[in-house]
């Protein structure tokens, strides 16, 4: 994780919650400080004139028998209250921190049993385990800081421990082993600094309960002991003339709960910030509109039309616009490839399309239709069955995509339930013959069984089963094949290309490789930062690629007859951040047949064939070397 | 330099329903040579490589560098591994200097500001850049940073776990030329593991393939690439995206049982050769090769060619081979 600069935590401070518990805390630890030397001698004068009295205009909150005034013993009671809640929750961080760790350093034997330890004691709540290590310890203030301290610390060791493992199973730790860093240092080094911050949010919280638990302690009696007092003290005093003077208790019970919400509200502040929990943020001006892209082809009998596609995020400095303009329409039974590096807005297209963009992110689109229907004015309602029969989506980690803890014949089963309204074993029938369909063995058997009892390839399918279970007039995968081998990967985009062929389905296949896209589709579009910069065909005389990214991306690619004598082809530099997009062509940097012109001026998607649209200024149209020069057979170096 | 050798290494997770991950292997990775290690995903790559490094336990056979059992030598070993994933690689908390100064041993610790600047510098990157943080490089510098940091510890041996598979194309190339000139600059021995063919074949002096825990066949790259001999390196070079094929071609002779044939379960191997439930000359496609079924091709390996575990892999001519695909 980066360093946060200072402006998330003054926009934190600017949030309801966080000013209030901002402002609650400095004034629980200002009154912690001065409060004893302010108010001391008047909370310790006895006023013999009024003892046991009620509020009056002289004791805002009455006066105890020996006729002390009671708001005042509450504002200097808060220095001892907070101590002692913050001492016992030091001492529980630390003891907790301690036993969370130490099974990562000490030989496995025995920090399996430190394990079940903890294990065990946070079985107990943890009012319990303050009772019992209070009667070990005895009455008195000592013994209920070290009660309170200890009963928060099995919850603390089991936090540090879970966290701790999860960061001990990262690369970085493997990597710091395999160098040689011993046990104690990579503890240290590695994995407290990266518990850190949730460990200190909880940690807040946790102040807040044990001043709860210490209050509730010396109510109880035995906590703090006379003449020291604290609030839960305070309490017990009060509470015996609870009849005649109801301040007398209400006052410190108040102070328990308005320093209590000080420390809870202040961790969950604190988590805003950090990142433990997510907050959205809504800054002020929607997203500027980008300057208009080429507009789509028409298409009466269009699939998909996008036209002037835009989705935007709200970032720090105002929005982000990831995907800027893009135009594209998808006919029957066409598949078409997008290509594109990390970051090049290929899979957001995708996403937006089949509308699984969320708040705050933000689509807007000249023309996005869906099989005639237009995908952003229509209402949800209607929209669902149709995406739920018609489009099918394909994601590349299919253990994701499932529920895992239902069968994978009942997850089918529930598209023909909710959209089709087939009854259950009609719609379970169907699952198993979709199944069969994407050529699963046995798959009757398979359809009982779990997402986790199928192997990737498998669930890729299965998720391509669940597609089927409509009728979908388009399927958009997006890096189906990127977590699975080749020869798996030849299996799917089979799969794909059989569904294509007999149901006439149309295919948007989303992927980093050109090679596998320009080996399974007819057009390929070339996305770079946001913007389509070349849309083309695979193969015959347009297929020449002429936009100098695509060429660059093409020498780059290694296959099985690249030399390997000579030092692979490469593009320097780096796409732009989508935040921070040149003035012009956003590949001017990397690019080398830039000018001026391509450092200002940004070149819109133009056509230079039929059925071949580039973005450049300077498309290049020689063709590649290799037979035919088409798209597919630029495998050697430029 | 030293070579690193598998013999007859065993890796086993879990108890009575555990895990046999590698099986066996045999594999010498000889002095200042790349041995490139292909397989699917599961086939037991990474585990090999975890176990030469000491990060996944050695049940059965040993792991020698240079003659000596790994496991005797010092913590700081001459064997140095680079991840697959350059973002959960490196310390995000630790400027990647200090991330590289880890891996110095501790002798030379003294001069470690002008060792980070000839490591960064080794591998193109800027020596001011040691007081950054991981998160403000991009994925291919991370990736350098990962390899400055194995170079740290002065290796004989050098084991690249899938790391170009996290990158994106147009940065894969340069890391993978940098690789290179490393490897040939200091003459390090390296187990290159990439399920990427094309790249395998890029930096590999040999080539071992790899399934379901069993290495399958080893020899010379070009030779292993021209002329395979187990069928499933037949079926991955097959398989690779290619210049001249559409992967839609369903070829007309394929079987449809093997079209969709599913690898196999790891946990429950099949008895004979672990290929044959998925293999286009086994008896799956030919009823009367059930010698597939009850016996293992592995005992008689290393006397056939590419030390192929096969049983007919002899009598088989190569029925596919990748155009212009012979390895220069």
């Amino acid at each position: 994780m980066a360093k946060r600069p200072a402006g998330s935590w003054a926009a934190a401070l600017r949030t309801p919650v966080g000013g209030f518990s901002a402002a609650l805390l400095v004034l629980v630890i200002a009154l912690a400080v001065l409060g004893p030397i302010l108010w001391h001698d008047r909370a310790f004068s006895f006023d013999l004139d009024a003892l046991g009295e009620g509020p009056s205009a002289r004791h805002w909150a009455g006066t105890d028998e020996l006729g002390r005034d009671i708001f005042y013993r509450v504002l200097v009671a808060t220095r001892l209250s907070v101590v002692l809640a913050l001492l016992a929750t030091l001492l529980g961080v630390v003891s907790g921190l301690v036993l969370g760790t130490l099974p990562s350093v000490l030989p496995r034997p025995v920090g399996r049993l430190v394990t079940a330890a903890v294990n065990v004691a946070v079985a107990f709540p943890s009012l319990l385990l303050v009772l019992f290590f209070s009667v070990i310890f005895g009455v008195g203030t000592q013994g209920a800081v070290l009660a309170v301290g200890l009963a928060v610390a099995p919850s603390f060791a089991r936090l540090a421990q879970t966290m701790a493992a999860s960061i001990a199973g990262r690369d970085f730790v493997a990597a710091a082993r395999v160098c040689g860093v011993g046990r104690i240092r990579l503890l240290l080094r590695h994995i407290l600094p990266n518990i850190g911050e949730p460990l200190v949010v909880n940690a807040t919280i946790a102040a807040g309960s044990a001043l709860l638990s210490f209050s509730g302690l010396s109510f109880l009696g035995i906590g703090v002991q006379a003449p020291d007092y604290d609030w839960g003290r305070l309490l017990n005093d009060g509470l015996n003339g609870i009849y005649v003077n109801p301040a007398a208790a209400l006052a410190p019970g108040l102070a328990v709960v308005l320093a209590g919400l000080a420390f809870n509200l202040t961790g969950e502040a604190v988590a805003g910030v950090v990142g433990v929990r997510t907050r959205a943020t809504h800054p002020a001006a929607a997203p500027a509109p980008v300057a208009r892209a080429a507009a789509a082809e028409d298409h009466d009998d269009a699939v998909l039309v996008v036209d002037n596609l835009q989705v935007a995020f709200p970032g720090r400095g105002g929005w982000t616009v990831p995907v800027r303009g893009v135009s594209f329409t998808v006919r029957p039974g066409e598949a078409i490839g997008v290509v594109g590096e990390s970051g090049s807005g290929k899979s957001l297209t995708g996403l937006a399309v089949s509308r699984l963009i969320e708040a705050p992110g933000v689509v807007t689109a000249d023309r996005l239709e869906f099989a005639g229907k237009s995908l952003l004015g229509t209402p949800e309602r209607e929209l669902r069955g149709l995406l739920g029969t018609s489009l099918a989506m394909v994601f590349q980690d299919p253990m994701t995509s499932f529920n895992p803890t239902r069968r994978i014949g009942r997850q089918l089963a529930e598209v023909s339930e909710q959209h089709q309204g087939l009854s259950r074993s009609k719609a379970l029938a169907r699952a198993v013959d979709r199944l069969r369909a994407v050529r699963i063995p046995a798959a009757r058997r398979r359809a009982r069984q779990y997402p986790h009892e199928f192997s990737g390839g498998m669930r890729q399918r299965a998720m391509i089963g669940m597609g089927l279970m409509g009728d979908p007039r388009l399927i958009i995968a997006d890096e189906p094949t990127t977590a699975l081998d080749v020869t798996v990967q030849r299996q799917l985009l089979r799969l794909l290309a059989r569904t294509r062929a007999e149901r006439d389905t149309a295919i948007v296949l989303i992927s980093h490789d050109i090679a596998v896209v320009s080996q399974t589709c007819e057009r390929i579009l070339v996305m770079y930062a946001g913007r389509i910069v070349e849309d083309l065909p695979s193969a015959g005389p347009a297929a020449t690629p002429q936009h100098p990214y695509t060429r660059a991306l093409l020498a780059t690619t290694l296959d099985l007859g690249t030399d390997r004598e000579a030092p692979l082809p490469v593009i320097p530099g780096r796409p732009p951040e989508p935040d921070r997009l040149p003035a012009g062509c956003a590949f001017a940097e990397r690019c080398p047949s830039a000018t001026e012109r391509c450092r200002t001026e940004e070149p819109v998607l133009a056509q230079v064939a039929p059925a071949h649209r580039v973005a450049c200024w300077h498309p290049d149209d020689v063709p590649l070397p290799g037979p035919a020069g088409a798209i597919v057979t630029a495998g050697g170096a430029e | 330099m030293s070579e690193l050798v598998f013999d007859a290494v065993r890796v086993r997770y879990g108890g009575r329903r555990g895990l046999t991950a590698v099986d066996g292997v045999d594999l010498r990775v000889p002095s200042g040579k790349v041995v490139g290690l292909v397989g699917e995903s599961g086939s037991g790559k990474s585990t090999l490589a975890r176990a030469a490094v000491g990060l996944s336990p050695v049940s059965a056979g040993r792991v020698l560098l240079g003659g000596v059992d790994v496991r005797r030598l010092p913590r700081r070993r001459p064997l140095q591994m680079v991840f697959q994933d350059p973002y959960s690689s490196l310390d995000p908390r630790m400027s990647i200097g200090e991330s590289i100064t880890e891996a110095i041993p501790r002798g030379r610790r003294r001069g470690a500001a002008a060792e980070i600047a000839r490591l960064l510098e080794l591998v193109n990157l800027d020596p001011d850049r040691a007081g950054q943080r991981p998160g403000q490089l991009s994925g291919g510098q991370r990736q350098r940073v990962a390899l400055a940091r194995a170079l740290a510890g002065r290796p004989e041996v050098l084991i690249a776990d899938e790391i170009t598979s996290a990158l994106d194309v147009s940065v894969q190339g340069a890391v993978l030329n940098l690789v290179r000139s490393v490897q040939r600059q200091l003459g390090l021995s390296m187990l290159f593991i990439s399920h990427n063919l094309a790249v395998v074949r890029y930096l590999s002096d040999f080539v071992a393939v790899m399934y379901l825990g069993r290495i399958v066949e080893f020899g010379p790259a070009a030779q292993v690439l021209a002329d395979p001999q187990h069928p499933y390196t037949r079926d991955l070079l097959a398989a690779a995206p290619s210049a001249h094929r559409s992967l839609f071609d369903v070829r007309a002779d394929e079987p449809a049982v093997l079209a969709d044939a599913e690898p196999a379960d790891p946990h429950h191997p099949p008895g004979g050769c672990r290929y044959h439930t998925r293999c286009p000359i086994g008896p799956l496609v030919r009823t009367e090769r059930d010698l597939c079924l009850r016996a293992d091709p592995a005992e008689a390996a290393p006397s056939r060619r590419h030390a192929a575990a096969c049983h007919f892999s002899e009598d088989e001519t190569p029925g596919l081979v990748i155009p212009g695909g012979t390895g220069a």
